[in-house]
This record gives structure tokens, C-alpha cells and sequence, in this order.
């Protein structure tokens, strides 16, 4: 009994929290028909609720799986993450663009690491964040060992993956699977 | 006026020369997986550039937010389809380039 009711607080939460965003979503790219000719229009807005509630019913399952509370800090701890990727982004590109000139060398290999990461959006968030980061790209993982198979294009870009562990550790944080 | 302009350009070209750099790297690797590093890292961030640039250009309004949104979904797109062309080149067995060897 108290398990189903568990469950059902988290369903509601998850219902919540993924129809807020969608509806959100929605006023940020169509908010012009509902506030431009007339303001405040009420068939137009219901259409804007029909809508996010017809993808909530769809989505919230995958969108916001279970673990009610942590959901939140989770987000509040993906934003400094993105600025931080965003900040790696500009160093990745001048790091290439170095290296086409010609000023860092060139010295490919292939390197194999395991993490604590399990779920399904901490190891594609890594993934990409590999990618993005200087000098190396994902080529594969293993989910259940949290193994990934990683192309560095130098020595240096290797070592802060194998050596620092700086990213696994940021988001490590973010997803608390530390 | 002007210095939208003046600001917006720099962006814009800064976006260029980013692509331009991809290019030329992609040109000048001696093999697959190293071009790949070329273009998934500096499409990137010349993307951004660009959408940014267009941004200020325009002004901030409500399709600013859909610009923004275009540049988000390229971070996740960007890396997830060099990842699927690295991962298939890996799985059929293209050699992989170590320093000294010929040029592929």
C-alpha cells in the first residue's frame, strides 16, 4: 500500500514538473499568438494547454524518470556544467585549430577508461562532453560497466581523461553517481 | 546602429574563420579519426558564433529564443553524429594512424 502510494506521489511529480516545462516551451515559441492581436485570449492559450498536456501524457515517463526531489537539485547542478562545457568548447577549438597549423602536434591513439556512471543520461551527457572537450571523441561505451573507448589526437588530451579525471568528476556531481 | 553592425560582423566572421580552420583540417589530417577531431570540434563552435552573431544582428525577440534553441540541439546532435560516424569506422576495422606512418 504504501509502496503504490510512493509511486503514485512520484507520477504526479513527474506529471507536474514535465508539463510545466513543455507548457513553458510553449509560450517561449508561440507566445506572440497569444498575447500579440488580443491579449490573453483563452481558446488560444487552452490550445497551448491541450497541447503540452497531450506531449506530457506522451513523454513524462522517459522526460522525468522517478526519483522525485533529486530531479531538481540535479537541473540546478546542470547549469554551471553547461557554462563549464561551453568554456571547453572555446578551448577545444583553439586546441584543433593548433594543431591544423601546425603548432601542436599530431600523435593519434586510442584509449580505454571505466566510470562510476550508470544511467542512461549521465553516460550520454559524458559522452558528448568528451566530444567536446580538446582533443578527444568518444568512439563507443559499454553502459553496464560504464566503460568508454576514447580517440585522443595527443598524449596531453589522454592524460586529463586517464590522469585528472576532472570531467568524470564534474559530471559525477551533476548526476550524483559519485 | 552602426556598432550592431561592427559587433554582429566580427561574430560572423569569427564563426567563418572557425569553419574555414575546420576545413583546412580536414584537408591536412593524416587520417579519418583525426579529420573528424577537425570538423566535430570546430563546427561547434563556429555554429554558435554565427547563431550569435545573427542574434545581435536581429535584435532580442521572441525568435532569438529559437536560434538559441537550434545552437542547444546541435551540441547534443553535433557530438552524437561524429560519435556514430568514429564508432562505425572503428567497428569495421579502419586502421588507425600513429605517428611516423604514410599519410591515409
Amino acid at each position: 500500500m504504501e509502496m503504490t502510494e510512493m509511486k503514485e506521489d512520484h507520477r504526479t511529480f513527474s506529471i507536474a514538473l514535465t508539463f510545466c516545462i513543455m507548457f513553458i516551451f510553449w509560450v517561449l515559441l508561440s507566445a506572440w499568438t497569444v498575447y500579440l492581436p488580443e491579449p490573453y485570449d483563452l481558446s488560444k492559450v487552452s490550445r497551448g494547454i491541450l497541447a503540452a498536456l497531450i506531449v506530457t501524457f506522451l513523454t513524462y515517463e522517459i522526460f522525468v524518470p522517478g526519483k522525485g526531489e533529486k530531479v531538481l537539485l540535479k537541473m540546478r547542478r546542470f547549469i554551471p556544467y553547461v557554462g563549464w562545457e561551453l568554456w571547453q568548447i572555446y578551448l577545444a577549438t583553439v586546441d584543433v585549430a593548433k594543431r591544423v597549423f601546425g603548432i601542436l602536434e599530431v600523435d593519434p591513439q586510442i584509449i580505454e577508461f571505466d566510470t562510476t556512471l550508470r544511467s542512461d543520461f549521465a553516460l550520454v551527457t559524458f559522452a558528448n562532453s568528451i566530444t567536446l572537450t580538446p582533443g578527444t571523441i568518444t568512439i563507443d561505451v559499454d553502459p553496464e560497466r560504464g566503460r568508454y573507448i576514447v580517440h585522443a589526437i595527443a598524449k596531453g588530451p589522454a592524460d586529463s581523461l586517464t590522469v585528472d579525471q576532472t570531467m568524470q568528476k564534474k559530471v559525477g556531481y551533476v548526476f550524483m553517481e559519485e | 546602429m552602426l556598432a550592431i553592425d561592427v559587433i554582429s560582423t566580427i561574430f560572423l566572421a569569427a564563426g567563418s574563420l572557425i569553419m574555414i580552420t575546420g576545413t583546412v583540417g580536414l584537408l591536412k589530417f593524416p587520417d579519418f579519426y583525426t579529420r573528424m577531431h577537425a570538423t566535430g570540434k570546430c563546427d561547434t563552435l563556429g555554429q554558435i558564433l554565427i547563431i550569435l552573431g545573427c542574434v545581435i544582428y536581429e535584435g532580442f525577440t521572441f525568435i532569438t529564443i529559437k536560434l538559441l534553441l537550434v545552437s542547444a540541439f546541435y551540441l547534443l546532435a553535433g557530438p552524437a553524429s561524429t560519435h556514430a560516424l568514429m564508432k562505425a569506422a572503428y567497428v569495421t576495422g579502419l586502421p588507425v594512424w600513429k605517428k611516423g606512418d604514410k599519410r591515409m
